[in-house]
């Protein structure tokens, strides 16, 4: 494409940075690095690969650049902060706590909160952007499936990101028992209550985990090294994974004029990409030092240091951590005991089985997908969560599942702030988590299906102008225009649904386990219209349009509110 | 966009029927004329852009020095300085961070939007396999260094390589054993008083002392309606520290309620309490959280973790929430000086549960405390049918 640079401000420079004949200092320090490296055939790769732009692709960008800001303030809190159970009296500027015995690690965090300058702050941005990382790989997941960027050629790299949430949430909960106290020191016991409960090897997981009996005095140093040595170093790794599989695949496009499966339209790596991307480091931090500086959480001085003894009431890990809580809290007290052995279903289920499931099937939807489907072909373009019903309504009913857990790991909060019977909240989550989904996954699609039938009626009818016709004999009727080119053709990029295919067979002639599925998948999805159709519907609309304009005494052509909207419609992916 | 797709088509012929499917319904307009902001066509504008930038990168350097001031200046700690409610160091501190950050990437951002040439590129795309050619030679490299390496020729060696390389997988699996101790391990050395799942550190004639202060209780302390967290006295005698210290307390945690004798509704519970006086653990069936939450007028007990909730005139037993079991009982008695004693150790493993603990119902667990304990308990008023 060429560039008509004659319009472009002269700031932009659009002079060769270095002229021939001579070499600036720039340009000596990139010979000498590509003398010994090799750069410019790195730089060349990468400065002018080009990225498509949409809000939503930021969402990602959000979990790498706020793991960035835990790797620097974690740094920073490592100076300070010692992972030691040995127990001391603490003696440090909190007056409430002074005189007290407590681990070194809790003392040390103290310290780090009352005598260490901007301490509490590096404690508290710490804190919210390991918040802010889990939450964005969250909605980075919907954003990704939604919109079935997973399908091939990603599918790797849909299970690498599932793998970091998995670590993320890990990280997160190490990182949280470090200081030792009341709270963390309860999450810790609930977890070696969780270990225990695995069949057979339990009493060994946790024996071996806090260096003999809980709580011992190994843990804490011992969650240390996992926490920012042995977890960080993974997440760096594949997150380094992560981001060069997605420069080796191009990044996904939404379509549009111009779009295809073919190439990536938008805006080169430098200059575009990697000053919004830097400046978006900037904000991200920015916000996270923002809350950090107005907004406490884990208040550990409230708490006190860790006294097995003892517990507070509204104990609740953080939220990540929730709905393993709240399916530990609705599960039923199931527990068996048989030849001298106890068999903890209440926790082994909840705990430990129902959370490996479930990222388990997280990891696999792509390929179960692909399975039910049959599609191996490469896709770079997005689709609207409309136009794949089941799939859409598939990760909504996961969502309600999850989030049903959730709530039920607030069940003690809920029924403190809205009066409400705790045993009976809990009956209700217990059938919820079952039939939330269903309603969930019905009502989802059905409201894809109804999309779909609105695309097409836009398609062949035009949209709604608001401007109301009155014909001679005294009707009113609304007048509609065509969509624009350009969103007309987007609309139309999509694959026709297959409900009608010829099924799979069996050898006894029954269609395949694998043929109801994709029956079932495809079921009621509204196609996009035929080129008959939609051409017999432009001309009906013609035919129309000229009815009107003979009736009219002047034309009404319908334009006079749209400005807004071609504006907005015809560059769908610029900023 | 049909010429593409057709492409696409020719690329994966496997895909016959999913083609069908693909059909392109409207030409594609091609990519839309570029539209020029107002910075690249008016030099007005583009100095304002310039002016804005700068001043955000202004901001920054500012909220940077500002920064370096509230270090020094403002007083952090509990009893630093404290403006509208909020500790003025971390307050300050986190603003002008904040701030400085903020600016300096609004003003990147700014500069890339407002400045940075906008123009739209297209890249063409390719499948992410290599192409046939690529696998071939790649095969036919991997082969020929096979070749040469002699693996396919020597399986006996290449087996025996494969086998040590395993077999070095050993070591790094026997030092984790050092980890810590088994619980059978510490169950049988017992290194430290009540060690191992199946005891804490009650044993008969400790006594039951207050958690904090340490003050033994004689029943008439109490009230009906009375709860008490308790500990035994070795917590306090002085012999424990440290670890060994964490775990007896962890284990050996107790609840103490007086209720009117006529309210409990079981003849364990009976047998074990003294004066309407019973001991329960503290420590939760479930995943081990200590119990808190008394209902005085139900003599109900909830767990503040997973709410699981014990009727302690009956049992411990589980009248609601996802613990498996009651929670257990601690024989009371009382000594020559009129003080709570325990008559034993607990009569079964307290806390979470485990796969090798052997559970029973609660009339075979006091079957076999009557066996073991019930004689030497008579010297603390001990008569089974009440004290």
């Amino acid at each position: 494409m060429s560039t008509d640079t004659s319009k472009v401000a002269a700031s932009n420079g659009t002079d060769a940075a270095a002229p021939a004949g001579k070499p600036t200092k720039a340009g000596a320090a990139a010979n000498w690095a590509d003398e010994r490296l090799g750069v410019g055939g790195l730089s060349k790769f990468l400065s002018r690969k080009i990225f498509p732009d949409h809000w939503s692709f930021m969402l990602g960008e959000i979990a790498l650049w706020s793991f960035v800001v835990l790797l620097v303030t974690g740094v920073f809190l490592t100076l300070w902060f010692k992972p030691s159970m040995a127990e001391i009296t603490y003696q440090g500027s909190y007056a409430p706590l002074r005189g007290i015995d407590m681990s070194e690690a809790m003392a040390s965090t103290l310290d780090i909160s009352f005598d260490v300058r901007g301490g509490l702050l590096l404690r508290q941005v710490h804190h919210w952007a390991a918040s802010l990382f889990i939450a964005s790989m969250m909605i980075h997941m919907m954003r990704v499936f939604f919109t079935g960027a997973h399908r091939k050629p990603r599918e790797i790299n849909w299970v690498i990101g599932a793998t970091l949430l998995l670590l993320g949430t890990l990280e997160g909960f190490t990182g949280y028992s470090l200081p030792d106290d009341l709270l963390s020191g309860t999450g810790i016991r609930a977890a070696d209550g969780f270990m225990m409960a695995i069949p057979i090897v339990g009493t060994y997981i946790s024996f071996f985990l806090f260096g003999g009996e809980f709580p011992g005095d190994d843990i804490i140093p011992r969650l240390f090294t996992i926490h920012v040595l042995l977890i960080p170093a993974l997440l760096l790794a594949l997150i380094g994974a992560h981001l060069i599989l997605l420069i080796y695949h191009k990044h996904t496009q939404w379509p549009g004029p111009g779009r295809t499966e073919k190439n990536v339209v938008g805006y080169p790596m430098v200059p575009n990409y990697i000053s919004k991307m830097t400046g978006f480091f900037f904000i991200t931090f920015g916000v996270t030092a923002l809350l950090g500086a107005l907004f406490s959480l884990n208040p550990v001085w409230k708490y006190g240091p860790y006294d097995p003894t003892k517990v507070t009431a509204g104990s609740q890990p953080d939220w990540y951590m929730g709905w393993p809580d709240g399916a530990l809290r609705i599960m039923p007290g199931w527990e068996s005991h048989f030849w001298g052995s106890t068999w903890s279903w209440n926790i082994f289920f909840p705990v430990i089985v129902l959370p490996m499931a479930a990222w388990m099937v997280v990891l696999l939807l792509p390929f179960i997908e692909a399975w039910i489907t049959g599609d191996k072909r490469e896709h770079h373009l997005l689709q609207r969560p409309r136009n794949a019903p089941t799939r859409t309504a598939t990760f909504v009913a996961l969502m309600v599942f999850y989030a049903a857990f959730w709530a039920a790991g607030g069940n003690d909060i809920i029924a403190i702030k809205f009066d409400l019977s705790i045993n009976q909240i809990t009956y209700f989550l217990r059938a919820f988590v079952f039939l939330g989904p269903i309603a969930a996954f019905i009502i989802t699609r059905r409201w894809c299906i109804s999309l779909q039938r609105h695309d097409n009626e836009k398609l062949l009818h035009g949209y709604e102008t608001g401007t109301v016709i009155r014909t001679p004999e005294g009707a009113y009727h609304e007048k509609h225009l065509p969509l624009p080119e350009g969103e007309a053709f987007a609309m139309t990029v999509r694959d026709r649904g297959r409900a009608g295919d010829e099924p799979e067979l069996k050898k006894n002639g029954k269609p395949t386990f694998r043929a109801k599925l994709r029956a079932f998948y495809y079921d009621h999805d509204v196609d996009k219209p035929t080129a008959e159709e939609l051409s017999a519907a432009h001309h009906h609309a013609e035919h129309e349009a000229h009815e009107l304009a003979a009736h009219e005494g002047h034309q009404v052509d319908g334009h006079d509110f749209d400005d807004h909207r071609h504006s907005a419609i015809e560059e769908p992916l610029s900023k | 966009m049909s010429s593409d797709l057709s492409e696409i088509e020719k690329h994966d012929d496997s895909h016959p029927e999913l083609n069908a499917h693909t059909d392109a319904l409207l030409p594609d307009p091609g990519l839309h004329e570029h539209h020029w902001r107002p910075t690249d066509v008016d030099p007005k504008a583009e100095k304002r852009a310039e002016r804005q930038v700068a001043l955000y990168f202004g901001l920054s350097a500012i909220s940077s020095v500002l920064f370096v001031v509230a270090y020094f200046l403002v007083e952090p700690g509990y009893d630093g300085d404290v403006w509208a409610g909020y500790g003025a160091s971390n307050l300050t501190l986190g603003l002008t961070l904040g701030f400085a950050l903020l600016f300096l990437g609004i003003g990147v951002i700014q500069w890339a939007r407002k400045l940075v040439v906008d123009v739209e590129h297209t890249e063409e795309r390719h499948p992410a396999a290599s192409s046939p050619a690529t696998r071939e030679a790649a095969v036919a490299e991997l082969k020929a260094a096979l070749n040469e390496s002699g693996l396919a020729r020597r399986p006996f060696l290449r087996n025996a390589m494969l086998g040590s390389a395993a077999l070095l997988g050993l070591p790094a699996i026997v030092m984790l054993k050092d980890l810590g101790q088994t619980n059978a391990q510490i169950t049988k050395e017992q290194p430290y008083p009540g060690a191992g799942l199946e005891h804490t550190v009650w044993d008969a004639g400790v006594r039951v002392v207050r958690d904090v202060v340490g003050t033994p209780i004689r029943p008439g302390d109490l009230e009906v309606g009375d709860l008490v967290n308790a500990e035994p006295a070795t917590i306090f005698d002085g012999s424990l520290h440290g670890a060994p210290l964490q775990i007896a307390k962890s284990k050996a945690a107790t609840i103490l309620l007086r209720m009117d004798p006529n309210d409990i509704e079981n003849d364990v519970t009976r047998n074990w309490s003294v004066n309407g006086i019973v001991a329960y653990s503290k420590i939760c069936t479930h995943v081990g959280c200590p119990i808190s939450l008394n209902e005085r007028t139900t003599h109900h007990l909830l767990c503040p973790c997973h709410q699981s909730t014990f009727d302690l005139a009956d049992h411990g037993k589980v009248i609601f929430g996802p613990a498996g079991r009651h929670l257990p009982q601690l024989p009371l008695g009382v000594d020559s000086d009129g003080f709570l004693v325990a008559l034993s150790d607990y009569p079964e493993p307290v806390g979470v549960s485990y796969w090798e603990r052997n559970t029973y119902d609660i009339d075979e667990i006091f079957d076999e405390w009557s066996k073991d304990h019930a004689a030497d308990a008579e010297q603390y008023g001990y008569k089974e049918g009440g004290q």
